[in-house]
């Protein structure tokens, strides 16, 4: 009986779609994502969404979006003047000051590799799913760009060349939130990062001084630096385990982190672990910026952990404030970690 | 025209199927294992994380912050002696609640078995390959000592002799010495376990638990006094902690 139904449902969807058959369902240029091998040969593969697969006309208006001011209020700011691709996406300054000249009180997270968070959580505290999502917050953040979406999507149907890019781009010259944030997404999707000096040394290409190659010893040694944990290894070239850690910064937390956003104050003082790439253009460190310098990183690794109840038990003599690194296990730790910078990268 | 063939195609396959799978003998079974975990009986979840409330056998108390572990191999015994191996390998992943439970892609033929096993890690021919998924979840050894994954990560604190929260790091590993270019491995530190005889009929799932404490009881009393950090390079702790794990698991039910 109910299979009749079935048939009679389907019988009539057929009638349907015949009329349909002759309107063309616009179709952008597919966007080829080129992986690096690197992540090909030992990742899983970077997070596409069904609902908005990456096309040359959506990565180009994305790109073209992210750099224009008419994202803000007052049409003075753009995503890149916090996210400079000089410093990989990233700001130089500890607080970034939005249109307003007000600062929020967390240090601009550098942009790269970011199809491959695969829990897609964003934000040092994670607290927004998806990159579409993300890009939806600093248009209206009061100390961001303190825009409004409609008055977003206004300015852009009103503009003389947006309604036919996103014509192009997803065969509508309706602008909306949606679509703007589908394009900045896609574009952010093409920013990968993945050829510095120690990707080089992985693929053959080059060799590592015997300071570096020390400094990544400790990097992977339990005993030392024991970095590898949270912050990947030869075997993830992320650099990150995208999981949120305390890593001893703070006794007390004025910012309680993803415990803000849990509500489970076991995860106070919890942040996103960052990847390590890209470091010699991305300071100042940690979610508030507090460190200029990465010798200030790696003393506080080293000498500076602060208890709570929440730092992460990887942690290692926090009652000492850590493994006490030798002056040379520093040197070295830094070198390699340099050796993580991409050059090409922030010269695109 | 052509979507109206499609249909009647599809009527007339729906007619015939239906007709099909009634009696249908079912002579392959899809096999599942299901893991959850207990303290001496209390069962542990991930709510039951971040609070000292466990007690070794040692007498020291304890928390749990993290627990993962890798099972792999589940392997079917036939009374000739022949074996059917099924594929894959699970991330047991308490800390999210994640693959739980591990259902194989391989089905199995159905009748009965003289002995049903896994493997807790990776044996080392499996340690040696490279596996995406588990890079992606950052679960690698360094190279250093030997390469491969993690067994196991089991981290928490525990109230130590200054009565002060330390942190602990239970990861268990290819117990592995002269850490470098060229490691020596002393003996295998991954291990079987066995579930025993079974007759499988239909799709069946094993109830497994893990009892946490006996991570630190048996044969060796563990003193986290000694042991709590930095233990991958010490294959002597490695060595305990394959001893102690041998009496982890048990099958709680079949069904
Ligand atoms: C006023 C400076 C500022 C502007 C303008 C700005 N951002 Fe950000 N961005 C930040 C800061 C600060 C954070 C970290 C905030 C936090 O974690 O609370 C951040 C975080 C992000 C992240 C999260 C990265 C990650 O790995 O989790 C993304 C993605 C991002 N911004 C994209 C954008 C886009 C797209 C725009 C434009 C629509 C934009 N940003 C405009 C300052 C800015
Ligand atoms: C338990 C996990 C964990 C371990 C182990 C760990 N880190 Fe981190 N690391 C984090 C987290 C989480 C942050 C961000 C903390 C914050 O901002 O509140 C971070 C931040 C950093 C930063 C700042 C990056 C930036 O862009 O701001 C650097 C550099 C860094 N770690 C290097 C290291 C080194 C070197 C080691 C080993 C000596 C190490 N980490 C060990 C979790 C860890």
């Amino acid at each position: 009986m109910r299979l009749w139904k079935l048939h009679i449902i389907l019988i009539l969807l057929a009638c349907f779609s015949c009329e349909n058959e002759s309107v063309d369902q616009y179709v952008a240029t597919p966007y080829q994502l080129e992986i690096p091998k690197l992540f090909q040969d030992n990742i899983l593969a970077p997070v596409i969404p069904v609902d908005n697969p990456m096309t040359v006309e959506g990565v180009e208006l994305g790109k073209k979006l992210f750099f224009d001011p008419i994202l803000s209020g007052d049409n003075t700011q753009s995503c890149a003047d916090c996210h400079a691709p000089e410093n990989a996406f990233s700001d130089t300054r500890k607080f970034s000051d939005g249109i307003n000249g007000e600062f929020g009180n967390r240090n601009t997270m550098p942009l790269f590799n970011l199809a491959w968070n695969y829990d897609e959580k964003f934000f040092w505290d994670g607290n927004t799913f998806s990159l579409e999502h993300q890009a939806l917050v600093p248009v209206a953040d009061p100390i961001e760009m303190n825009s409004t979406w409609l008055d977003v999507e206004l300015k852009l149907q009103q503009h003389n060349e947006y309604p036919s890019l996103f014509e192009d781009a997803f065969g509508t010259t309706k602008i909306d939130s949606n679509l703007v944030t589908k394009a900045i997404a896609q574009f952010e999707r093409t920013l990968i990062s993945a050829n510095s000096k120690f990707d080089e040394y992985l693929l053959g290409q080059t060799n590592l001084t015997s300071e570096e190659l020390n400094g990544f010893n400790i990097f992977m040694d339990e005993a030392r630096g024991d970095c590898f944990h949270c912050h990947g290894s030869d075997k993830n070239p992320l650099w990150t385990d995208n999981a949120f850690h305390n890593n001893g910064l703070d006794q007390t937390f004025t910012d309680l982190g993803l415990g803000a956003v849990t509500g489970d104050p076991a995860d106070n003082g919890k942040f996103k672990s960052p990847s390590l790439r890209n470091l010699a253009f991305t300071a100042p460190y940690m979610h508030d910026g507090r460190f200029a310098t990465l010798d200030d990183v790696i003393n506080h690794y080293s000498e500076g952990l602060k208890n709570s109840s929440t730092i992460d038990p990887l942690m290692k003599k926090v009652n000492q404030g850590g493994v006490q690194l030798t002056t040379e296990d520093k040197a070295h730790l830094k070198a390699f970690l340099l050796s993580l910078s991409d050059t090409e990268f922030v010269g695109e | 025209m052509k979507k109206l063939v499609f249909v009647f195609l599809i009527s007339c396959l729906t007619f015939l199927s239906c007709s099909e799978d009634q009696d249908d003998k079912i002579s392959q079974a899809t096999i599942t294992l299901s893991f959850s975990h207990h303290w001496d009986g209390n069962l542990v979840s991930n709510a039951d994380f971040n609070t000292i409330k466990f007690t070794n056998a040692f007498g020291t108390q304890l928390s749990i912050e993290r627990l993962r572990y890798l099972i792999s191999k589940v392997t079917f015994y036939k009374t000739d002696g022949s074996k059917t191996e099924l594929q894959g390998y699970n991330l047991v992943d308490v800390t999210n609640n994640q693959n739980l439970t591990f259902t194989s892609p391989t089905p199995i033929e159905t009748g009965t078995y003289t002995n049903v096993s896994f493997t807790f890690g990776f044996n080392n021919e499996d340690n040696a390959g490279n596996y995406q998924d588990l890079n992606s979840a950052s679960w690698n050894v360094p190279a250093a000592l030997g390469g491969g994954y993690h067994y196991m990560q089991f981290d928490g604190k525990f109230i130590n002799t200054s009565n002060q929260e330390q942190g602990f790091n239970y990861h268990a590993i290819r117990a592995a010495e002269n850490p470098g270019d060229n490691p020596t491995f002393p003996q295998d530190t991954f291990f079987a376990v066995d579930l025993g005889a079974v007759t499988i009929t239909n799709n069946t799932t094993f109830n497994i638990e893990m009892n946490i404490a006996e991570w630190f009881k048996n044969p060796n009393t563990w003193n986290l006094n000694e042991l709590n950090q930095m233990l991958m390079p010490n294959a002597d702790a490695q060595i305990l902690m394959y001893e102690n794990g041998l009496s982890v698991f048990s099958l709680k039910s079949i069904n």
